[in-house]
């Protein structure tokens, strides 16, 4: 499975993508596969206020569903409105079309404490 | 995953094939091969092969099995011809549902099949109530396999692979067929609301014949594809198919569940008494259809409201592949439960509005 090396990686298998202040964020090939054919997509509101940790969004599918979590705290700015009605954008690439959320990054907040491809590859090597 | 799961005789097939497998009532099953609504359009439109060998399959034998079968089962079975099946519940004193069976009348014996999850407990049940008759009861599952064919093409193909028309076999028949010393059971049935056989054999014979139907990686068979656990599940629940563990529980009985076409009442069996109780008192519960305003899923024990009060719970839900909407059967208070009122589901904190309709969802087209 290819995993992008521009980006960053959580146990939880969302990744973001940091473009001077603002990370995109989406869920992994791996956890889309997992998920199945994915059926709705639950965003939180331009302008929320997000902390690392919180359940931010809902991703559902056939099979069940997952929340989504927020690893950096910030502002919401842009959220993908194209998964409202075609929610297998996700299963279909969840790596570029199927992103889900923009965050605004508080000033001091990093990356530093996520996987590097590498590392999620491993991970998921490791959890099969 | 854990070696302590059975398998099916076609498990290595399954993982050639890149099934994703996943346990399932003590089994290693695939889930899904290409896709659950791949696989679910595919049996809606052609040919889906699903292998069903986790379901038990049990042979009942003996001078008192007919009159012993049908003080157990729901279902009449008392005029049963060979070569027929019959879908029926297996109850308690109380009513409570063991398990829902399909009962199988051959020339000189019978068959059961059963939930996979069940099996134990309806051998054991079996055994507890055959004492002082002459009832012999033998396991067949770990040898032999068990084959779903469903969707609109599957006579065309066993036409074509066997020579034989099955069209002539009505719905719930079965004919048997000489494999050399074996014995391949055919019948006209399935779990999909498609036309459909089912096939019980020997697990070497499902070996050799199931990789035939779905040709080589190469030259694969243009109408048949292996589909999984995850679509069987979506295209019984768009057919309005109770499913043990959901629509069926030990917690309630068959006319709750809906399933007074498999009870009769006016034979002597284990819970009649319960549930004539229950019919002349009224049903306090009962299962409906429900179609959600938007695409959220309503999945099992999610509340149901009237207004502010709780009158009930999802027993399934999906989102219909066929119908595009979201789906789902509930266990709610009778007096709420009239075609066309509208509930609410409670979905993730939120009050999603869902109105009764009529089951089933989906209807196949009459041909």
């Amino acid at each position: 499975m290819k995993i992008p090396v521009d980006r960053k990686y959580s146990e939880t298998h969302e990744w973001f993508l940091l473009e001077d202040d603002t990370a995109t964020m989406g869920i992994t090939q791996y956890a889309a596969d997992e998920l199945t054919d994915i059926t709705y997509v639950d965003l939180p509101e331009v302008g929320a206020k997000v902390s690392t940790g919180d359940a931010i969004a809902e991703v559902e599918s056939v099979k069940a569903t997952s929340e989504i979590f927020a690893a950096i705290p910030g502002t919401v700015t842009a959220v993908n409105t194209a998964l409202t009605d075609h929610p297998e954008l996700i299963n279909d690439d969840a790596f570029d079309e199927g992103w889900m959320i923009k965050i605004k990054v508080d000033s001091n907040a990093s990356l530093e404490n996520l996987m590097t491809a590498k590392d999620y590859a491993s991970f998921l090597r490791n959890s099969a | 995953m854990a070696s302590s799961l059975f398998r099916t005789p076609l498990y290595d097939l399954h993982v050639s094939i890149g099934a994703r497998m996943v346990e399932f009532a003590g089994w290693e099953m695939p889930v899904q091969y290409a896709g659950i609504v791949e696989e679910h359009n595919h049996t809606r439109t052609a040919c889906g092969v699903f292998d069903v060998s986790h379901m038990g399959r049990l042979k009942i034998t003996g001078k008192d099995a007919g009159t012993f079968l049908d003080r157990i089962c729901t279902r009449n079975l008392k005029d049963a011809a060979p070569g027929r099946c019959f879908y029926s519940h297996v109850c308690r004193e109380d009513g409570g549902i063991l398990d829902d069976v399909i009962v199988s009348r051959f020339e000189d014996h019978w068959g059961i099949v059963c939930n996979a999850s069940n099996r134990e407990k309806i051998i054991g049940w079996l055994e507890q109530h055959r004492a002082g008759k002459d009832v012999q009861l033998a396991d067949e599952t770990m040898d032999t396999a068990m084959i779903a064919c469903q969707g609109p093409k599957t006579l065309e193909v066993a036409k074509e692979l066997t020579g034989q028309d099955f069209s002539l076999l009505k719905r719930y028949h079965f004919t048997t067929q000489a494999a050399g010393p074996a014995t391949i059971i055919v019948c006209r049935s399935g779990y999909t609301g498609e036309d459909g056989l089912e096939i019980v054999c020997g697990a070497g014979i499902a070996r050799f014949l199931v990789p035939k139907l779905f040709g080589s990686k190469e030259k694969p068979h243009p109408i048949v594809r292996p589909a999984g656990l995850g679509a069987r599940d979506t295209l019984r629940l768009e057919a309005g198919m109770p499913l043990y563990g959901h629509e069926l529980s030990e917690d309630w009985d068959s006319l709750t569940a809906g399933q007074a076409w498999c009870v009769d009442l006016s034979k002597d069996f284990i819970g009649a008494d319960a549930m004539r109780r229950l019919k002349e008192r009224g049903l306090q519960r009962c299962i409906v259809g429900l179609e959600l305003d938007g695409r959220r899923i309503a999945r099992q024990h999610f509340p149901v409201y009237r207004g502010a009060e709780n009158i009930g719970e999802i027993t399934s839900g999906t989102l219909s592949p066929t119908l595009n909407k979201s789906i789902a059967m509930a266990l709610i208070a009778t007096e709420a439960s009239a075609p066309g009122t509208m509930l609410e589901i409670e979905v993730s904190g939120k009050h999603i509005p869902a109105r009764i309709v009529p089951l089933p969802f989906y209807k196949r087209p009459k041909t």
